[in-house]
Order: C-alpha cells, then sequence, then structure tokens
C-alpha cells in the first residue's frame, strides 16, 4: 500500500493513536504495539516535564514510533501557542496536533482560535495537525495557513458514535491539498474502515480501544479494518447501484436505421 | 449579572420532596432507558423507587464513566493552610465556639508541608482554610500560591466564598479550581447549622459559583454536607445548580462531592445518616444525569467503600489526608476538622487503584495553562 507522507515523515500506518483513557501504561503499550501505528498522541499535559522518568513517554520508547504532543487544555490560540512551544522543548519534536476546546463538556474545537494558533505555529516552524469540525472551508482555510494536515472529527471526542459528519467529510476529501485524518468519534473497526474507504488519508483512535473490554485485540482489529479500508480505496470500490439496468434502453432507437 | 436566584426560587422545597417520594417503577425505567437524561429522569434515578435497580444503575454508571474517564483515576492531596474561623458550623471540628488550638501555616511552615506532600507524588493539591477573613484573606492566599505554583501542577482551593474580582486575581496567580458547597440548599435548616459568623448567609454563599463562573475559573466544584437534611432533595437542589451553572458558564467544568458527616471533635452528629446503598444510588444516579461531571470521594469514606466505588463512578481520590494545618510534617498533633476513615498511604491507595485495572494518574494540568 502506498506510504503515507506527512510534511517530512512517511507512514507505513494510517491508523493513529491517542494514549489516554488506558488502564495502565503497560496496557497502552501493548495497544500501541498491537496497533502498529508509527504516531501516537501524548497530553502535554499529562507528561512529568520536570523528570526524564514519565511513566506514559517510558513506555513509548520504540523506534518506529513518532510522539505527537497536543495541546489539551489550551483554551485559547495564545495558550495553545505556549504549549506547542513547551511541549518542542520537553518532548523533542517540532510536530503538533493542535486542540484548543474551551468547552470541557463536549470538547468541541474552536475554529477561530485554532486558525490563529495554525498561522502562528507554521510561522514559528512547527508541523501543525489541528484538531477541528468537519468544516470544509475551515479546511481550506488552514491549508492557506500552511497547515500540515487536517483532523476533522467524525463526532465528538469519545463519543463513539462514528461518522457522523459524513456529508462534510466527503467535501473536504474531495477538494484537500493536504493530509485528512479522520479524527474523533471513531468507535468500532468498522467505522476506521469507512473512513478509510472513502478516502481519508488516515484515522486517530483512541476511547474505541482503550474504553473496549480487551484494548489489545481492538489495536489489533482496528489496524485490520484500517488496513482493509485502505487497500479498498486503493484497489477503487465498485459503484453503488441502486437501480438494475434498464432491459430496453429509451434511447436505443437514436442508433437505430431508418 | 446571571444569578442562580431566579432559577432557585421557581422550587420549592416541598414539591420537589413529594416529586422524588412518588417516582414510580415506570419513572424509574424511563430514566434509565432513556439516551439523554433530564432532571425529571435524575429524581427518579434518585427516589426510593429506584432501589431495587441499583445494580443496574451502577452497571450503566460504570460503563459511562469508563467511556468518559477511561480506566483512570486522578489524585490529589489536600493542604490545611490555617484551622481559624469565625464561623459556628454545629458539624464541623473547626467552628468558632471550638476550644482548640488554632494555626495557620507560616510560608516556611507550607514549604515544610510541600516538601512532604511532593514526596508522595502529588501534583494536584487542593487548599483548605476556614473562614477567618483578619489573617487568612486574599493576599494570604495570594502569598500562598507563590510558594505554592512553581511546585505544583494543579491547585485547587476550599477556603471562604470571595469577590468576583477576587477569584480572577486568585485564577491569575494559579488557582485552577474552587470548591464552594452549599451544605444544604434548605434555608431554614441551613440557619439551624450556621449560627454565626459571615456563613450565615444563605444567598450570599447561593450566588458564589455564578462569581466563579464570571471570574473564568477552569473548575467548579458543588456539594451538599449529607447528613444535614433529606439528602434525595438536597441533591436535586445541587443538581438543579450544576444545570444552571453548565449552561452559563460553558467552558468552566465542574465537579460534586458527596462528603458524609463524620464525627468530630466537639460537633454534632448527623440527624439524617446516609448508607453506603444511598450513597452508591446518589453516585449513579449523578453519572447517569451527567456524563462528563468529575466525582471526588474523600479520605473520609472507607478504604473499602473507595476500593469499590472507584470503579462505579469516581473520577478523583484524595489519598493520604491530613486535615490539620501541618497535619503532613508541621505540626501532626494539632486537631482535625473531622476523622479520617481511609488511612493508607498515597502509595497504598494507588496500588488499590492498579489492582482495580485503574491508573492512578498524579498529573493531569500542567501549571502554564
Amino acid at each position: 500500500m502506498e506510504p503515507l507522507i506527512i510534511a517530512d515523515k512517511s507512514f507505513q500506518s494510517r491508523l493513529f493513536m491517542g494514549t489516554g483513557k488506558f488502564g495502565s501504561p503497560a496496557q497502552m503499550r501493548d495497544a500501541v504495539l498491537a496497533s502498529g501505528t508509527e504516531l501516537v498522541t501524548v497530553a502535554l499535559k499529562r507528561v512529568d516535564r520536570e523528570t526524564d522518568t514519565d511513566a506514559l513517554l517510558s513506555h513509548l520508547c520504540h523506534p518506529h514510533i513518532h510522539l505527537l504532543p497536543n495541546t489539551s487544555g489550551a483554551r485559547t490560540a495564545k495558550e495553545a501557542v505556549f504549549a506547542a512551544q513547551l511541549a518542542r522543548e520537553a518532548l523533542e519534536t517540532h510536530w503538533i496536533k493542535l486542540e484548543i476546546h474551551p468547552d470541557p463538556r463536549y470538547l468541541l474545537p474552536d475554529p477561530v482560535e485554532t486558525l490563529k494558533a495554525t498561522e502562528e505555529l507554521v510561522r514559528l516552524g512547527f508541523v501543525v495537525l489541528p484538531y477541528i469540525h468537519a468544516d470544509p472551508v475551515l479546511c481550506k482555510r488552514l491549508e492557506d495557513a500552511g497547515t500540515a494536515a487536517v483532523m476533522p472529527l467524525g463526532a465528538p471526542i469519545g463519543s463513539n458514535k462514528g461518522l457522523r459528519t459524513f456529508d462534510f467529510l466527503e467535501i473536504i476529501l474531495a477538494q484537500s491539498k493536504v493530509p485528512v485524518i479522520i479524527d474523533a468519534g471513531i468507535g468500532a473497526p468498522s467505522d476506521a474502515a469507512k473512513a478509510m474507504e472513502m478516502g481519508a488519508d488516515a484515522v486517530l483512535v483512541n476511547t474505541a480501544i482503550a474504553a473496549a473490554g480487551d484494548p489489545v485485540r481492538m489495536a489489533t482489529a482496528c489496524r485490520l479494518a484500517t488496513e482493509a479500508g485502505r487497500m479498498a480505496y486503493e484497489a477503487k470500490l465498485a459503484k453503488q447501484n441502486n437501480r438494475a439496468n434498464a432491459s430496453s434502453p429509451l434511447t436505443a432507437f437514436l442508433h437505430e436505421q431508418f | 449579572m446571571n444569578n442562580f436566584k431566579e432559577v432557585f426560587n421557581r422550587y420549592a422545597w416541598a414539591e420537589v420532596q413529594a416529586s422524588i417520594s412518588t417516582k414510580t417503577t415506570a419513572d424509574v425505567e424511563t430514566a434509565l432507558h432513556a439516551d439523554h437524561r433530564s432532571l425529571e429522569d435524575f429524581k427518579a434515578l434518585l427516589s426510593p423507587a429506584a432501589i431495587p435497580y441499583l445494580e443496574e444503575m451502577a452497571h450503566i454508571s460504570q460503563q459511562l464513566t469508563q467511556k468518559r474517564f477511561g480506566h483512570t483515576i486522578q489524585l490529589f492531596a489536600p493542604m490545611y493552610l490555617s484551622n481559624e474561623c469565625n464561623n459556628i458550623c454545629t458539624y464541623c471540628g473547626f467552628s468558632f465556639d471550638h476550644k482548640i488550638k488554632r494555626k495557620t501555616l507560616s510560608a516556611a511552615e507550607i514549604l515544610q508541608e510541600t516538601n512532604e506532600i511532593k514526596r508522595h507524588g502529588f501534583e494536584h493539591i487542593l487548599l483548605v482554610t476556614g473562614e477567618a477573613n483578619a489573617t487568612v484573606h486574599v493576599d494570604y492566599l495570594l502569598q500562598a500560591l507563590q510558594i505554592l505554583r512553581p511546585q505544583f501542577s494543579n491547585i485547587s482551593i476550599e477556603v471562604q466564598p470571595l469577590e468576583e474580582e477576587e477569584y480572577k486575581t486568585l485564577h491569575a496567580a494559579g488557582v485552577h479550581s474552587v470548591l464552594v458547597y452549599q451544605e444544604t440548599y434548605h434555608p431554614e435548616v441551613y440557619k439551624e447549622y450556621h449560627t454565626k459568623g459571615k456563613k450565615t448567609n444563605f444567598h450570599y454563599r447561593l450566588h458564589t459559583p455564578d462569581r466563579i463562573g464570571a471570574a473564568g475559573i477552569h473548575k467548579i466544584g458543588l456539594g451538599v454536607l449529607l447528613g444535614l437534611v433529606d439528602w434525595r432533595t438536597d441533591s436535586f437542589f445541587c443538581a438543579l445548580h450544576l444545570d444552571y451553572l453548565q449552561k452559563h458558564y460553558w467552558q468552566t467544568k465542574y465537579s460534586v462531592s458527596f462528603p458524609r458527616i463524620r464525627p468530630a471533635e466537639g460537633a454534632d452528629q448527623a440527624r439524617h445518616p446516609v448508607s453506603d446503598a444511598e450513597l452508591v444510588q446518589l453516585i449513579c444516579a449523578y453519572r447517569l444525569w451527567n456524563q462528563e461531571l468529575e466525582i471526588s470521594i474523600s479520605t473520609r469514606e472507607t478504604e473499602k467503600f473507595r476500593d469499590q466505588i472507584l470503579s462505579l463512578g469516581a473520577t478523583t481520590l484524595s489519598a493520604g489526608s491530613k486535615t490539620n494545618p501541618g497535619g503532613y510534617s508541621v505540626d501532626p498533633e494539632t486537631l482535625e476538622q473531622f476523622e479520617i476513615s481511609d488511612e493508607r498511604s498515597p502509595a497504598q491507595v494507588a496500588a488499590a487503584i492498579g489492582a482495580k485495572g485503574y491508573e492512578a494518574v498524579w498529573k493531569d494540568w500542567d501549571r502554564f495553562y
């Protein structure tokens, strides 16, 4: 399958993972390894920046796994930019998953602050992956601002409701010049497969794996589903057709010899 | 300015009480199977009619909590800065009329306590005081914050009600959350328990969360003191308050605590005790009604109870708590606010959390936010 290119990195796996909500760092590590992911996001607020023995980070030390710090907790562009700078220092990466959700209840992203922060972070040399609503116009504005990818939501974070924003994701996928990673809402492997079949460049999954009865097996299931969905996309799905082909075409007479 | 009073005044205690006590099995089943649960559903889940459904409620509560918060429990430690208090609250060990040794920690003592608390791994701390405005005022708190902010990732306070501007000042100085418990939403009963001091003003306290919300504080913690009056009706009013606040201060997080009256030196016992089963029902009812609410369980509760409830809906536990100023290191012998039931060390509590398949989270915030 085609590798996914974002900025200067190439990924074999199109499944990205979150690291929250697991029952232990060891369980998180096992799920991450089972998923085959090469990019995992870590909330800066969970990381102990003052020691180098952070439990979360020490369980993610594998050469094929890249860390994608996120700004979860930021309510404004200013806070997010500051968080990104701290993350760059603490995790030694200039990649940042931009999350600005001033609403702690549904954790919905603030489009205005996200655009402002993207402009500033790009200027500061970051590779920016912003978490956003499935808003096609915002995606184009972020492209103009120099975003490395866009991460529209399928449904609210942690809701496991699937691709509720389907129609808008289709528009985003049809017109995006940067990779589109569907983030939030993917509640089952079938949702991941569906997202990949429709042409998403990658999916990000956390709650569906972490809150599953057996997170490690669910991580494997998500890996397989993501691969299957991507393969189906590359193989070009047969078109759906709601009607049978008419046996007596209405315009056949045009070709008849009179 | 917004004010909860307008909403509060639309409800009469006796009517709410009657409405809860006459909820039926059918009401409970409707509430159990609803996708989105209203305050009427919350009443049904609180009601005596829901008692036979406790096991089912616990299962739903566990699922909803795991979906939102994962298999994690946030840990924090309280630091009592002072036991000076000008209020008489008949259930409290720090009540003004108790002839106990009063103490307010100095800067050096705060640092000494900090070192002891940090030694156990805590990054989240709750600062507690009584109400002694002449000595434990906003300037005192600001001085304490200057010492504590570089040491902890997340600082909450549980102090006397303040003005909006004062909350703004404290927010800028590093306060993340403010806890202010109404104790009871029954105005007359409130008067019986709070007989002297600024705390006698029921309405000033009732409007405090509005001032906290308007000041932009990240999280507000509410609660009623269980044991003062009918817990079902009181808890409905607390949920009503949360419901109102969530609509008005949408950028704020909310937490709820369930302090049951504990024995304290010279203080009243609970007149309306709440059983373990009733407390579980209350916690599950809150979770079913509100999936995002943080639910905090203190060391007032027993080790056995805490180990069970941590997987049924709780999100936050205190551990190794001392409820006397200087209790960790400076002056362990001063009188405590209430007796602790779970006396395990923070490491033992974290191990118990791990044994249940949960991760004890010590840090989930960063002081720069």
